[in-house]
C-alpha cells in the first residue's frame, strides 16, 4: 500500500464569472511509498501548494482520487486527517499566544494528553534549538525562523504518518534553514516518516529527497531521483547534469527568476 | 514522532460512539481553553470592551432616569444589559471564522480531525461563559449605580430564559459564521447587519407592540423577542417561568430547529469554500 496515491487528479478554480477556469492541477498522478521523502519542485503557480492543499483535505477534487495509506481523502476524510499534518510557508499561529499555548491547542485537537504533549514539545523544540524558557512568551516575539521551528514541532507532535512540508524553509535565515533541514534528515533516517516536501531550494531538494517531481502549469512533467533527472537532461537534452539544468529544461525558466518573482506571494 | 502508520487508531467500525464523543468533547475543550488564553493575552482590550459596554448601558438606562420613570429605567437597563449578552454570544460564534482567518490559522483548524460541530460547540460554550461573566458584571454595576431594588425579581426565570435564548442564538450565529467563510473581505462586517436586525426586531429598548404589524410578524421569529420578554417579566414583575410557557416553547422550538440548520449550513459553506479555495485567503 503506498503512503500517498494521487490518481489522475485535476483541480480548477473559477476566477471570474466570464473567465475560463484556471487549471491548477492537471491530470496529476503520483505514488509515494512509505518512508520516502518526495520533493515537489515547480515555478510559482505551478500547482505545488494546490497539490499539498488537496492532500490536506483543504480543497475538494474536481476529478481523480487521492489515497493516504489506503484511506480515500473524500470518503475517509476524518481518518486521513488523523494521520497527516502540514507545515505551510507561513507559520499559522495565534501570534499573541505562546508556543506552549499553541501546541496545547493542537494537542487537544488531535486528542493528545496535554501533559505528555508538552513534554514531547519541549523535547522536539530543544532538538530544534529552542529553549524551554521561550515556551511561555508570545509567538509574536519570536523570529520567523523560530516560529517555523515551532510549526514543525506542532506538526510532528501529532505523530503524522504522512508529513506535508510546504516550503518550510522559505524565508528562513541560513542557520534556521540548516536546523530545519537537519531535522528533516533526522526524521527521514531514524523514523518511519513519509514526507512530501515542496521547495524552491534545489540544494535542499537534492539533499533531502529520495525522489523529485517537477510540476509545471499544473502538470507533473517529470519525476525520478536527483541522479536520474540529472542523467536525463545530460543524455536527452545535452545539458550540464545539475538540478538547475533539470529545472530550466522542464519548466523553461530558472528557479532564480521564480524566487525573484515570488516576493511575499504564495504559490498559486 | 512521526511514523506510526498502522498503529494509529483510525479503524472505522471499531471506534465506539462513546469514544468518538469523548474525543470530540475533548477537542471542543481545545476551543474553550484557546479562547480563554486569548482573552487573557488581550486583557487590555477586554478592559476597554468592558468600559465600552458599561458606558453604552449606562447611557441608555439614564434615559429612563431622565424621564423619571422607574419602570422604564429598569426596562431599559434589562434591554441594555441583555443586548450586551446577546451581542457577545452572537459575535463570538459569528466571528469564529473571521478571527481564525485574521490570525491565519483557519486552514490549520479546518484540517484537524474534528467534526465541525465540535468546533462550534467549543466556541459557543466559551461565548456563553464569557458573556455571562461580562454581562453579570455590567448588571451589577448598573444595579449599584441606580440603587435598584430587585428583591421581588425572579432570577430563576431570568436564568432559564437566558439559557434558552442562548441556544436559539447559537443556531443563528452558526449561520452568520458562514459569511466570513464565503466573503473573505467583508464577511465579518456583514454579521453586524444581522446583529442590527436582531436589535431592531427583538424589542430591546421598546415594546414590540409599537412596531408596524409586518415588523411584529418578523419579530415573532427572533429569539431575542422571547428572551427579553421572559427576562423582563422575571426581573421586573417576579413572574415565575411556569407562567411564561408561551415564551418558553418558541425558544425551545427555535433552538431545536436552528442549531441543526446552523451546523448543516456551515457544512455546506465549508464544502463550497473547499471547492473554490476560499479557505486559503487571509482577510
Amino acid at each position: 500500500m503506498p503512503a500517498l496515491l494521487v490518481d489522475h487528479v485535476t483541480k480548477r478554480f473559477q476566477t471570474g464569472r466570464k473567465k475560463k477556469p484556471v487549471i491548477a492541477i492537471n491530470d496529476v498522478s503520483l505514488r509515494i511509498e512509505r518512508g520516502e521523502v518526495y520533493g515537489v519542485l515547480g515555478a510559482n503557480g505551478g500547482g505545488k501548494s494546490t497539490l499539498i492543499r488537496l492532500v490536506s483535505t483543504l480543497l475538494t477534487l474536481d476529478t481523480g482520487r487521492v489515497e493516504v495509506f489506503g484511506y480515500d481523502i473524500e470518503r475517509d476524510e476524518m481518518s486521513v486527517k488523523r494521520i497527516i499534518n502540514r507545515v505551510s510557508v507561513d507559520a499559522a499561529f495565534f501570534k499573541k499566544l505562546s508556543p506552549a499555548e499553541n501546541l496545547l491547542y493542537a494537542a487537544r485537537l488531535y486528542g493528545l494528553d496535554a501533559g505528555s504533549a508538552r513534554q514531547e514539545a519541549v523535547r522536539i523544540l530543544s532538538r530544534l534549538g529552542i529553549k524551554e524558557s521561550r515556551l511561555s512568551r508570545p509567538l509574536e516575539q519570536m523570529s520567523r525562523g523560530m516560529q517555523q521551528k515551532v510549526a514543525i514541532a506542532r506538526s510532528i507532535l501529532t505523530s503524522p504518518t504522512l508529513l506535508l512540508l510546504d516550503e518550510p524553509t522559505t524565508g528562513l535565515d541560513p542557520r534556521s534553514k540548516l536546523d530545519v533541514q537537519t531535522f528533516v534528515e533526522e526524521l527521514r533516517d531514524s523514523h518511519d516518516a513519509t514526507i512530501v516536501l515542496t521547495t524552491h531550494d534545489l540544494v535542499e531538494a537534492e539533499r533531502l529527497c529520495d525522489r523529485i517531481g517537477i510540476l509545471n502549469d499544473g502538470r507533473l512533467i517529470v519525476e525520478g531521483t536527483a541522479d536520474e533527472l540529472k542523467e536525463l537532461v545530460a543524455q536527452d537534452h545535452d545539458q550540464e547534469p545539475t538540478l538547475q539544468a533539470v529545472f530550466m529544461t522542464y519548466t523553461g525558466r530558472s528557479l532564480d527568476d521564480d524566487v525573484e518573482e515570488d516576493g511575499a506571494a504564495d504559490d498559486e | 514522532m512521526t511514523g506510526r502508520a498502522g498503529s494509529h487508531p483510525v479503524t472505522n467500525g471499531a471506534t465506539s460512539a462513546m469514544t468518538t464523543l469523548a474525543r470530540e468533547m475533548k477537542a471542543s475543550y481545545a476551543f474553550v481553553e484557546r479562547n480563554f488564553f486569548l482573552t487573557k493575552r488581550y486583557w487590555g482590550w477586554e478592559v476597554g470592551w468592558l468600559i465600552y459596554a458599561l458606558a453604552g448601558a449606562l447611557s441608555i438606562t439614564l434615559i429612563g432616569q431622565d424621564q423619571g420613570d422607574q419602570r422604564l429605567l429598569i426596562s431599559l437597563l434589562i434591554g441594555a444589559v441583555f443586548w450586551n449578552y446577546v451581542s457577545i454570544v452572537f459575535s463570538f460564534i459569528a466571528e469564529t471564522v473571521a478571527w481564525e482567518r485574521w490570525e491565519g490559522t483557519l486552514e490549520y483548524t479546518f484540517m484537524a480531525p474534528i467534526r465541525r460541530y465540535t468546533q462550534l460547540v467549543g466556541s459557543t460554550l466559551y461565548a456563553v461563559i464569557y458573556g455571562l461573566i461580562h454581562t453579570g458584571f455590567v448588571l451589577l454595576v448598573l444595579v449599584l449605580f441606580f440603587g435598584l431594588d430587585l428583591s421581588r425579581a425572579d432570577f430563576l426565570t431570568a436564568a432559564i430564559f437566558t439559557l434558552l435564548g442562548s441556544l436559539s442564538l447559537v443556531g443563528i450565529g452558526m449561520m452568520a459564521a458562514i459569511l466570513p467563510l464565503l466573503y473573505v473581505e467583508r464577511g465579518a462586517q456583514m454579521t453586524f447587519v444581522l446583529q442590527s436586525l436582531l436589535l431592531l426586531f427583538s424589542g430591546v429598548y421598546f415594546r414590540i407592540e409599537i412596531l408596524p404589524h409586518w415588523m411584529q410578524v418578523v419579530s415573532a421569529f427572533s429569539p431575542g423577542t422571547y428572551l427579553l420578554d421572559g427576562v423582563r417579566r422575571g426581573l421586573m414583575d417576579g413572574t415565575p417561568v411556569t407562567s411564561l410557557i408561551h415564551d418558553v416553547w418558541p425558544l425551545l422550538v427555535m433552538a431545536i430547529v436552528l442549531i441543526p440548520v446552523g451546523v448543516w449550513t456551515f457544512g455546506r459553506a465549508e464544502r463550497y469554500a473547499k471547492r473554490t479555495g476560499k479557505l486559503k485567503r487571509v482577510g
